[in-house]
């Protein structure tokens, strides 16, 4: 097991107590947008596609790493969008 | 490492930072807008920064730049289009639909990745972590395709059972597993490649097909777990730490929101993935053999009842959300306040289609956030109600859940009986979730009004403006 290996591990088990930490602390009345803002995290993978984009150098590699920027971008941009509508309508009328 | 991957990579620890504190500011409302736009801050800085980095670093060809941005704004588009013109209810399905592209783009992610360096060899890591990326990001692409098609009425909500599905899905299984492991074994192989992806796409619409449409909420928000752990997996696969900080969290979020959802609901986990559960949004649902009497009235005597009352709680449920009557349901609150009767929302968790949607929809009719309390602290309000309104609220509200021995005991109920008077609007006597009768609606100081719930509402208002009006 390589040094590098052993230091991604880490930092993975560190995310997720991290992750549980944060989250159960969430009332329930939130849950909802809490999942589509958690939804939105999970669109870091559109780096990881930038990163596949750029090394692409085939017909096929340019292909799929077109959808895979489409799908991150979409997961990203739309994500945060429609967590953002949703938390507006927490605000309190105005009176 | 040069300067400008050091400054990056700083970048990404900060974007990590804003993912956490961005999560934990969404505890609170008065926090959660600012924190969804910390975590989008953190991600806008890690695109960019890895923009600066492919630009400074060289060795992108012109068509991979065309590409990058083509497909970026490919994606982004309808995504801003969908976000920004969907309506409430529909909500659910959107946040699944965005859930089923992360997981695809995961997926892609660790398969280009593989077919890339076929020739020069990938490390046990990469083949191990590419395989379970491609299988649990597939799995999520389509099983949340399916949850989505679901909750819109595309694919039938009920459950979708069909003779030898043990045996097709165990086949299927074993297959994923082999798929799995072969790939892993062996990176350079297209055939495992194909057939991983093949079965996984498999497996995730039959996973999601034989679950009843009730239980989607749990399965979307299990499936966005699994998105969070296949980015994550993606991360080891391509070493990026900032996707195994932003997966791992994800994935333990997701997980915990199942389980309360599922607690919530008196499901286990393990039980709502068996499938068959449940009639799903049948619209004329089977008459439940109701023991005892019902009283029925109309809307002009519930609605004398309510413009009468001192103190009035309505518990939203289901039905509310599903005849999309929560702006008819605001304006009677807000009426009712004008005639000086105390006015609040019971929220049960699971009220609703997902944990919390009740909240979105009553915010969205402009209901202020302070009439809306949640379940612990309504409970000792119901004794000192006048009028307990129930909007198509079935299980939830169901007093048998006190007792052991039935299909929901124990589960947390709203104490509704408690009331002084209780008015059910409801399309008809039929069974909710759990498939059995509600003694509430038996009870003798219930009132049952049988309408759709926009319907009862727009009568019971149209009803309190002539027959009491303004006080």
């Amino acid at each position: 097991m390589s040094a590098e290996l052993l230091t991604d591990l880490t930092i993975f088990v560190l995310a997720v107590l991290a992750g549980y930490e944060v989250i159960s602390k969430v009332p329930p009345t939130l849950h909802t947008p809490l999942m589509s803002g958690a939804n939105s995290v999970h669109g870091i993978v559109l780096i990881g596609a930038m990163m596949i984009a750029a090394d692409a150098r085939t017909p096929l590699g340019y292909a799929l790493s077109f959808v895979a920027m489409a799908f991150a971008a979409m997961n990203v941009v739309g994500g945060y969008l429609v967590t953002d509508r949703m938390l507006h309508m927490f605000r309190a009328r105005p009176s | 490492m040069s300067a400008a991957e050091s400054v990056v990579r700083l970048i990404y620890i900060g974007a990590a930072a804003c993912f956490v504190v961005g999560l934990h500011e969404m505890n609170s409302p008065a926090t959660a807008r600012r924190g969804n736009l910390l975590s989008a801050g953190g991600m806008a800085a890690a695109v960019l920064a890895t923009m600066v980095l492919l630009a400074t670093r060289g060795g992108v060809t012109s068509t991979g730049w065309i590409v990058l941005s083509a497909g970026a704004v490919a994606g982004a588009v309808p995504g801003m289009y969908a976000a920004r013109a969907v309506r409430m209810t529909a909500m659910p399905q959107l946040v699944s639909v965005f859930n089923a592209v992360g997981g695809g783009a995961a997926a892609l992610l660790a398969a280009v990745d593989l077919i890339g360096h076929r020739v020069a060899g990938v490390s046990g890591t990469t083949a191990v972590t590419g395989a379970l990326d491609i299988l649990i990001g597939t799995v999520t692409f389509t099983g949340s395709l399916v949850a989505a098609g679901k909750l819109q009425g595309w694919v039938p909500g009920r459950p979708l059972l069909y003779p030898g599905a043990r045996a097709v899905f165990g086949t299927l299984a074993v297959l994923l597993a082999a798929g799995a492991v072969w790939l892993a074994a062996d990176p350079a192989s297209l055939a495992a490649l194909a057939v991983l992806l093949g079965a996984a796409a498999v497996f995730g619409v039959l996973m999601v097909l034989p679950i009843g449409g009730a239980d989607m909420p749990v399965v979307v928000s299990l499936l966005n777990a699994c998105t969070g752990v296949a980015v994550a997996m993606a991360g080891f696969a391509i070493g990026n730490t900032v996707l195994i900080i932003a997966g791992a969290l994800v994935g333990a979020s997701g997980g915990i929101l199942t389980k309360l959802m599922a607690d919530a609901m008196n499901r286990s986990v393990p039980a709502v993935l068996a499938g068959g559960f449940g009639t799903g949004d049948s619209p004329n649902p089977v008459a439940g053999g109701a023991s005892g009497t019902v009283r029925q009235t109309t809307a002009e005597d519930a609605a004398i009842q309510l413009g009468y009352a001192g103190k009035v709680i309505i518990v939203p449920g289901y039905g509310l959300a599903a005849a999309q009557a929560q702006h008819e349901i605001a304006e009677l609150a807000r009426f009712l306040e004008s005639r000086a009767v105390e006015v609040s929302f019971a929220i049960h968790p699971v009220a609703g289609r997902m944990p919390g949607h009740m909240n979105v929809l009553l915010a969205d009719a402009n209901v202020p956030y302070p009439q809306l309390k949640d379940m612990d602290e309504i409970n000792p309000e119901f004794a000192r109600a006048d009028v307990a309104l129930v909007v198509g609220a079935n299980d939830v509200t169901n007093p048998a859940a006190r007792r052991p021995g039935n299909a929901v005991s124990g589960m947390p109920i709203l104490d509704v009986d408690q009331a002084r008077s209780i008015i059910v609007i409801k399309r008809s006597m039929g069974h909710g979730y759990a498939g059995i009768d509600n003694e509430l609606y038996t009870d003798p100081k219930t009132a049952m009004l049988f309408a759709d719930a926009k319907a009862a509402i727009g009568a019971l208002l149209a009803a309190l403006k002539t027959l009491a009006g303004h006080r």
